[in-house]
This record gives C-alpha cells, sequence and structure tokens, in this order.
C-alpha cells in the first residue's frame, strides 16, 4: 500500500507545463499516453530502493490488523464448521453426497483462503517493507580448491591401486555386468509370451452370436431393420475381458443388393453382415454407424469404414478394413459364426505379417 | 537491516528450544542464512511454487484416497448407493472408487482434489516451464535444473495418466485400450512389452495393481527425490531475478526467507489450496459413475483424455494410416510416428536447447539476469512455434468437439491440422521473431526519445513539436538490460585480410556461424553499438530536431550500457534541445 505513495509517477503534463512557466508557448494537452504504464522488471514501478520502514499510518495499521485477525478467526469457524459437516452430514444416496461435498468443500474453501488472504494482508501492510540486495557468491570454486580436490581425488586413486591394477579393475566391471541385467531378466515373469494368441479369437464354426447387453441369441428375421446395428459377442465369452477385447463384433442388416464387393458374400446371411468391433487404429471399439452413408466410425481417433464394401477404411489413421466374421445360421435359426476370422483382429503388431 | 536490529529477543520458549537443538545439530549459523535468504518478487516467480504446493496437495489428498481405494480387477457385482450401476459387472477398483465418492464422507471432495490438482500440477509445471524458457533462466548455470524439470515433466504426465487409469471406467480403460494399441505398434518388442505389462492379453487383471503401485510410491518417490534436488540447487544457485535498476548479475534483489517468503508463500499455498477447493466444490471431475464400468466392447463418444495427454491424443489422430508390411512383419508407422515423434520432439527439443544455444552463441557465462523475450527474439520465436505445435496437436485431440459444437466437417478438421502441423510453427516462429524486432525498435525509440507526452508545443518559427520526457531511471535499466554474447574469436568470419578463420571453414564451421547469426539477431542498443548499424530503417529523412536529441541521449550513455546511470536531465529534452 505504501509502495505507491513514494512511486506514482509524477504528472507529466503538469511538470512539464510547470517548468516552462513563463514562456512563450501554447499547450494542447491530451492525456498522457505511455506513462501510467510501467514495464516488466521487479519494482519497475517501485523507484529507488526503499530503507525499512514502520506502518506509516497507525491507525490503518490497527485496521489491518483487526482485518488479519478476524480472517483467521473466519478460518478457525470454518475449520469447526468443517468437522461439524463431516459428523453432521451423512453421505450413503446421491443427494446427500452433493450436499456433503457442497457443505465440505465450501468450509474447507473459506479456511485456506482466509488463512491466505489474513497471511497477504499482514506481510503487506504490517510488515515493514524490506527490499534487501544479496551478493551472488561465484558458483565456482577456486582454482585453489579445485586443485586441492584434485590432489585428494588422485591421491585416493593412486592408493587405491584402481589404474594400477588392472585386474581388480575389470574384474570389477565384468562383475558388475550381470548385476545390471538380472533386475531385468527379473522382470520376464511378468506375463506369458504373445504366441500366437494375437492372432485368434474364441469365434469357431457354430459358435452363437449373443446380442451384447441382453446376452440372447438372435435369428436373422429377428434383425430386420436394414440399417441397423447390433454388438454381438461370442457365447459363453460375454464376461471374459481379455477374449472380448479381441472378438467383439457388429452385425449390420442391408436392404437386398446393399452390400458390395469386397465384402465376402458367402459369409454373410440374408444380408447381415460382421464385422470386427476392434479397431485396427488402436483398438477403440468402433461403435458409431451413420445408416445412410453405412459409414462406421471409431469414436477415439475416426477412422470411418465402409460397411457396405467390406468396412475398407475411408479415412482416418487406421490402415485396414475391420476383419469381417464369417456367419451362417444353426440348426435352431440362430445367428452363428463359420469360423473365426480369417486375420488377426484389432490394431497391427510386429509379427502381424 | 535496521529491522532486525530492532527484533524483539526471541523467547525464552523458542531459545530454550533452539539451544536444545542447537547443541545436538549446530545449526545456528546455517539456519541464519536460511532464514536471511533473499528471494526475488515477482509474479512469475509463483508458477513453480504452484506446482510445488499442487504436489504436497497431491501427496496428502492420495494418501486419503489409498485408505478406501482396491487397486483389484476381480469381478464383483455393484450392489450400493449409486442405484443405477446395482447388479453390474465391475472390476473392484471401480466399485472402491464408486465407494469413495457416494459411501466415504469427504471421499468425493478428495477425490475431485486430487484429480484437480492434478491438473493444476501439469498446467502449473508447463507454465513454469515457459517462464523459465522464455526468461532464459535456464542458462548457465541453470541448465541442470532445466534437465530435472524435464524429466519431472515426463514424470508427471506418466504419473496422471497412470493415476486416472486407476478407477477402471470406461473412459479411463479406453485410454489402456489406447496405451496398448500404441505398445503393441513399437517394432519388435511391442508384443512383449504388452504381454509383460498386462500380465498377458488386454486387460488381464494385473494392469490396476501393477500401474497402482507405480503411482503411489515409484513416481512419487522420484518425483519427491527431484523436487528435492530442484529446490536445493535453486537454493544453492540462488534464485535469477528480472533486470532493473538494483538488479546485477553479481546480487539478487528481493525480500528474506523469513518472515517475508515464508509469509508469502505460506499464503500462496493456502490460496491454491482453497482455490482447489473451490472448485472441487463446484466443479465435478471425472465423474467415473457417469461413464461406467471399463469394458472392452463398449466406448462413448467425445472420449478426450486428460490435457496433458491431449496432444498424444491428437497426435493419433492426425497422422496418416501408414504402415509397412515387409517381410512377414509390421510395422505400424501411423500409431509409432505419432506415439513417439511429437512428444521427443517438444522434450528433446526442450532439454537440447541450452546446450544447442551455447554452442551456437558460444556464451558460456552465468546468467543471473533474465532476458526479456523480446531480447531473444529467435529462442522466443522457437518457443512459440513449439507452444504453437503442442496446441494444435492438442485441439486435434478435441476435433470431434470442436467440429461438433462448431459445425465443421470432422474430417475437415483433421485435415486441416494436417497442413496447420507444420505450416502454424513455421508461421508462429516468423511472426513472432517479426514482433521482437519490433518491440526491441520500440524499446530503442524510448531509450532514444524518451516518452510522448501527448504535449504540443509550438515553437517561435511556428513549428509544432511534441514535448518527449526521457523514461525513468527503473525503465531505462530494464531497457539496457541485454547481453548479446559478442562472436567467439574462431566465428569472426574473417580477418581484415578476408581470410577466414580456419575454425569457420568446413561445414560445421559455416553451421555454427550461421546459427550464432540466427541466435543472436537484434535490434542494437542506441550508444554501446552506436547508430552507424542497425538504424537505417527509414529515420534519416527526418528532422534535424531528432538528429540533436539522439546526439543529447547517445552521450548520456555510459559506454558499458549497464544499468545505473542518471538518465537524460530536462536540458536534453527534445523541446528544449530544439528551441
Amino acid at each position: 500500500m505504501s509502495d505507491n505513495d513514494q512511486t506514482s509517477p509524477a504528472q507529466p503534463g503538469g511538470e512539464a507545463a510547470g517548468q516552462e512557466e513563463g514562456r512563450p508557448h501554447r499547450v494542447i494537452g491530451t492525456p498522457p499516453p505511455a506513462l501510467g504504464r510501467t514495464l516488466l522488471g521487479p519494482g519497475a514501478a517501485r523507484g529507488a530502493p526503499r530503507a525499512a520502514i514502520e506502518p506509516a499510518d497507525p491507525v490503518k495499521a490497527r485496521r489491518a490488523e483487526r482485518t488479519v485477525a478476524a480472517l483467521f478467526l473466519l478460518a478457525m469457524v470454518a475449520g469447526i464448521g468443517f468437522i461439524a459437516a463431516y459428523i453432521g452430514m451423512p453421505v450413503h444416496s446421491v443427494a446427500k453426497v452433493f450436499h456433503s461435498n457442497l457443505a465440505l468443500g465450501a468450509s474447507m474453501s473459506v479456511v485456506f483462503l482466509a488463512l491466505g488472504a489474513g497471511a497477504v494482508i499482514w506481510v503487506r501492510v504490517l510488515m515493514p517493507n524490506v527490499e534487501i540486495a544479496e551478493d551472488r557468491k561465484p558458483l565456482a570454486s577456486s582454482a585453489a580448491d579445485r586443485r586441492a580436490f584434485e590432489e585428494t581425488f588422485a591421491e585416493g586413486t593412486e592408493r587405491s591401486g584402481f589404474l594400477k591394477r588392472p585386474l581388480i579393475r575389470r574384474t570389477l566391471i565384468a562383475a558388475t555386468v550381470p548385476l545390471v541385467l538380472a533386475p531385468i531378466v527379473l522382470l520376464r515373469d511378468m506375463g506369458p509370451l504373445p504366441g500366437t494368441t494375437l492372432r485368434h479369437t474364441v469365434w469357431r464354426k457354430g459358435l452363437r452370436l449373443l446380442v451384447f447387453g441382453s446376452n440372447r441369441p438372435i435369428r436373422p428375421e429377428e434383425f430386420d431393420t436394414p440399417g441397423g446395428l447390433i454388438t454381438v459377442v461370442p457365447d459363453g465369452y460375454q464376461d471374459n475381458q481379455d477374449e472380448l477385447a479381441k472378438a467383439a463384433a457388429i452385425i449390420i442388416k442391408f436392404g437386398p443388393g446393399q452390400l458390395l464387393p469386397p465384402t465376402v458374400m458367402d459369409w454373410t446371411v440374408q444380408n447381415i453382415v460382421c464385422y470386427s468391433k476392434i479397431c485396427t487404429h488402436v483398438g477403440c471399439p468402433v461403435a458409431l454407424y451413420e445408416q445412410t452413408t453405412h459409414h462406421i466410425l471409431c469414436p477415439c481417433h475416426q477412422s470411418t469404414f465402409d460397411a457396405q464394401r467390406g468396412a475398407t477404411v475411408l479415412f482416418g489413421p487406421a490402415p485396414r478394413p475391420l476383419p469381417q466374421l464369417p456367419l451362417a445360421v444353426d440348426a435352431e435359426g440362430y445367428l452363428v459364426a463359420n469360423g473365426d476370422f480369417n486375420q488377426p483382429v484389432g490394431p497391427s503388431f510386429w509379427e502381424r505379417g | 537491516m535496521s529491522a532486525q536490529d530492532e527484533l524483539p529477543a526471541p523467547s525464552k520458549a523458542l531459545a530454550g528450544t533452539g539451544v536444545w537443538l542447537d547443541d545436538r545439530f549446530r545449526g545456528a549459523k546455517g539456519l541464519r542464512t536460511f532464514l536471511k535468504k533473499i528471494y526475488p518478487d515477482h509474479w512469475t516467480f509463483l508458477l513453480g511454487e504452484i506446482a510445488l504446493y499442487s504436489f504436497v496437495i497431491l501427496l496428502l489428498t492420495g494418501t486419503f484416497l489409498t485408505l478406501f481405494f482396491q487397486p483389484s480387477m476381480t469381478d464383483v457385482v455393484y450392489h450400493g448407493t449409486y442405484t443405477r450401476l446395482n447388479g453390474v459387472r465391475m472390476s473392484e477398483a471401480y466399485a472402491s472408487t464408486l465407494n469413495i465418492s457416494f459411501d466415504v464422507r469427504g471421499g468425493l471432495l478428495m477425490r475431485q482434489i486430487h484429480h484437480w490438482a492434478a491438473n493444476l500440477f501439469m498446467v502449473a509445471i508447463f507454465a513454469h516451464l515457459m517462464r523459465v524458457f522464455f526468461t532464459g533462466a535456464y542458462r548457465k548455470p541453470r541448465d541442470v535444473n532445466w534437465l530435472i524439470g524435464i524429466v519431472m515433466l515426463t514424470l508427471g504426465m506418466l504419473e496422471g495418466l497412470f493415476g486416472y487409469s486407476l478407477p477402471d471406467d470406461l473412459l479411463s480403460g479406453t485410454g489402456l485400450r489406447i496405451l496398448e494399441g500404441v505398445l503393441l505398434g513399437i517394432p519388435i518388442v511391442g508384443t512383449y512389452l504388452t504381454f509383460f505389462l498386462f500380465g498377458g492379453q488386454f486387460p488381464g487383471h494385473d494392469i490396476i495393481p501393477r500401474l497402482y503401485i507405480i503411482h503411489v510410491l515409484l513416481i512419487p518417490a522420484l518425483l519427491l527425490a527431484l523436487i528435492s534436488a530442484h529446490l536445493f540447487i535453486m537454493f544453492w544457485q540462488k534464485h535469477t531475478q528480472h533486470p532493473g535498476v538494483r538488479q546485477t548479475e553479481k546480487n539478487v534483489v528481493g525480500q528474506p526467507f523469513y518472515p517475508y517468503f515464508m509469509a508469502k508463500t505460506g499464503a500462496w499455498f493456502f490460496f491454491i489450496f482453497g482455490g482447489l477447493a473451490v472448485l472441487s466444490t463446484v466443479a465435478q471431475v471425472n465423474p467415473i459413475w457417469l461413464y461406467g464400468p471399463y469394458s472392452p466392447v463398449a466406448i462413448s463418444a467425445g472420449s478426450q483424455p486428460d490435457f496433458y495427454m491431449g496432444f498424444l491424443e491428437g497426435a493419433l489422430r492426425v497422422f496418416p494410416s501408414w504402415t509397412w508390411d515387409v517381410a512377414g512383419h509390421t510395422v505400424a508407422w501411423n500409431v509409432v510416428i505419432p506415439a513417439l515423434v511429437p512428444l521427443g520432439v517438444i522434450l528433446t527439443g526442450a532439454a537440447l536447447w541450452p546446450f544447442i544455444e551455447r554452442w551456437a552463441t558460444g556464451d558460456n557465462s552465468e546468467h543471473h539476469i533474465n532476458d526479456r523475450p523480446r531480447n531473444a527474439p529467435t529462442r522466443t520465436a522457437v518457443g512459440v512455434a513449439a507452444v504453437t505445435f503442442y496446441i494444435i496437436l492438442l485441439l486435434e485431440g478435441a476435433n470431434d468437439l470442436i467440429a461438433f459444437h462448431l459445425n465443421i466437417d470432422l474430417y475437415l478438421t483433421t485435415e486441416i491440422a494436417r497442413w496447420a502441423v507444420f505450416l502454424g510453427p513455421a508461421v508462429a516462429y516468423f511472426v513472432t521473431k517479426r514482433i521482437c524486432l519490433g518491440l526491441q525498435r520500440k524499446d530503442r525509440d524510448l531509450l532514444e526519445h524518451g516518452l510522448e507526452t501527448g504535449i504540443i508545443r509550438q515553437l517561435p518559427s511556428g513549428a509544432f513539436v511534441e514535448l518527449h520526457r526521457p523514461v525513468s531511471e527503473e525503465t531505462r535499466a530494464v531497457l539496457l538490460a541485454r547481453t548479446t554474447p559478442p562472436p567467439p574469436p574462431a566465428l569472426v568470419a574473417a580477418d581484415e585480410n578476408g581470410v577466414p578463420a580456419p575454425q569457420a571453414r568446413g561445414i560445421a564451421g559455416r553451421l555454427r556461424a550461421s546459427a550464432y547469426r540466427v541466435l543472436t539477431e537484434s535490434i542494437p542498443l542506441p550508444g554501446g553499438n552506436g547508430h552507424g548499424n542497425g538504424h537505417g530503417d527509414g529515420r534519416g529523412g527526418r528532422d534535424g530536431e531528432h538528429g540533436d536529441e539522439h546526439a543529447a541521449i547517445g552521450a548520456a550513455q555510459p559506454p558499458d550500457g549497464g544499468g545505473a546511470v542518471s538518465g537524460p536531465d530536462d536540458d536534453s529534452q527534445p523541446g528544449a534541445a530544439g528551441s
């Protein structure tokens, strides 16, 4: 507060006009454009360094003291309020959690903001303002110290014989190599080797397609809305996350003649086509389907596949079409797989080929 | 100083404790140094403190959360307070997060403070990093601390990613799925890394407990060690300061730790904690109960990671679908490049920059006074280009939301980003450089002509002139605070006979010479550098008044261009000079 008294820039217009008193001139005054600003730099607005000063105005100081005390008192009251809210406000329902969070959060906010405000007024108004310049010592050691260090180090090296006895040195270095490798080797059992697990899913000939969510098998006749999309999972694996992460699929119903190559027509049943739901980019489930254009969109990175044409890639970072699952109908008339995908599903990997 | 003399003697209790401790540790001298330590005062020096205090708050709230969180992927069927999910299969991790939110008093508040604090931690790190970069505070001797900071930024990103993945909700689980897809794409070792990390096929039952221990122990311990080192180095080397009248390379001007800095920084901690409490009271963050438990089959539209991972998400979206199938192997450039290159460019570039700059300028001296960003136009331009690159990828990471809310074609946003990611930084570089050079010209004008007062005077001859007023001493010191290293002798292009120095020949020599020219490009200051060079910007045609004024101010200019000199007195005002 007292900063500003010392530093408010003198009115330039007045100053200039005053000095020129009595000389022939005409002054057309406009507000000084550039003087009100200060430029970057600590104390840019402060001017000369200030000596330590006591709060100039004892009345102001007393008022500030009371303000600080009031804020600290407020923090205490709010802190008690926090404890009261914790004890008095139960949770165990969404509405009660909402109210509890409001009460606990509000009281906690008041505690900290009041403490912060009190501390700031204390330091800015009540503590005498000082600005001190402290000298920096050079960071580098003196040449003598460096030399002394080098001598001590050389002496130690000499006494240890580390350089003179290469046999010890080399065997010690050799001994550390397995020490570094061992912890890495120790991590080997964190998981099995990938083997061919990424190449296969649990889909096999005759395995029923279950509707994701309801877990019921589906007959082709029940899925007679062209433009519809249903997520399906393999029967018996509806709760197996590891298998679903590869085997999740979608079936889409088309009108007659709408399906075009490279869709494998033999793998469709009554114009129902089944694709892997796992994006060939980084494995998000492709879930957004635009009925009018037959585009399947991955919501993660917007790879777009043409469901009408074998799920070929139309846009985005996915490199390959979604693999197509061969479909058939079993004896009871339910949709089943007629085999596994003919290629690995999901993202690219080194061994994919 | 007199303030300390007037301090009352410490209370008996304090003296007693002090004596008890000092008898055992001989700390009086060292602790006095600590109490007297000077800290410069400027708002930009508070950004790092935000990161520090966010970290403290993260430790406090995180410890609370660990008391209730179950890092387990065991399947459970939920029956609890959040009735909408009753009967739904989920992992114990997700169920216990619901429990923290709905059945532990203060649990939701602590969860939200923890999540907001994590975001603030990263925001503060980025802001602090930019402050340090744009003011050149990373220069010798602080280059080591700069590197520590970059490691902490990287750890902070990982810590955040692992932390928000722990609840095993649909949103963060999708993030882990993407992580799996990226790891799979790494040539040769990708599948092995994935199977070791996830303990087999994705998602498996190991990833949450593994991320948990990394999140609550490994990375926090590393961060704590690095923060300690960061602060100790800052303490040991003393803080940098912005230029001013009293500030020199050999001092540090500010207020002592006790009581000033302690009170201020304590208040700052309270404000940060209070601000996070306000946010967590009124602004919901990561409502995992709305997302539902993770399932590899399900997804919701508009899936975005937390902001600090957003630029990686954007990189994955913007990159085209290039892959190679060579000799029975697949190289997923479409994943590997966007996952590694932008991050690598930013982090490696930032880590190498101090050393590139030092190599190019040959400036091996200590710097304790910060640069004003305009006074290092190339550095500032490079920084703004990097920030532009980052922001374009960050925006592309939310391109579906941009397309939706601004009603733009989705693919168009990606197509634009594909160009902008190259053109944006280039444009930003040139524009920033021009702005910096323009600001330097403005500064030079201020030094030469002073400030416009807006007062027009008519001279006896009838001509009108505007009165100028010299800038204040403080402003003058700030404007003059510039360090342009002299060209290293090896890089002086030619001797008086026109023969290039041997070190300047060859590709490396020429490269270094051009790097020197680019990195030290600046508008020369008046006075020290003279008006002869770099002043040919169309000023010659002006009337003689300016010439007089130049002469007047040029004469008052100290040859060393240093700080604490008095500015020209009133007689050198243009009006007076001309009349």
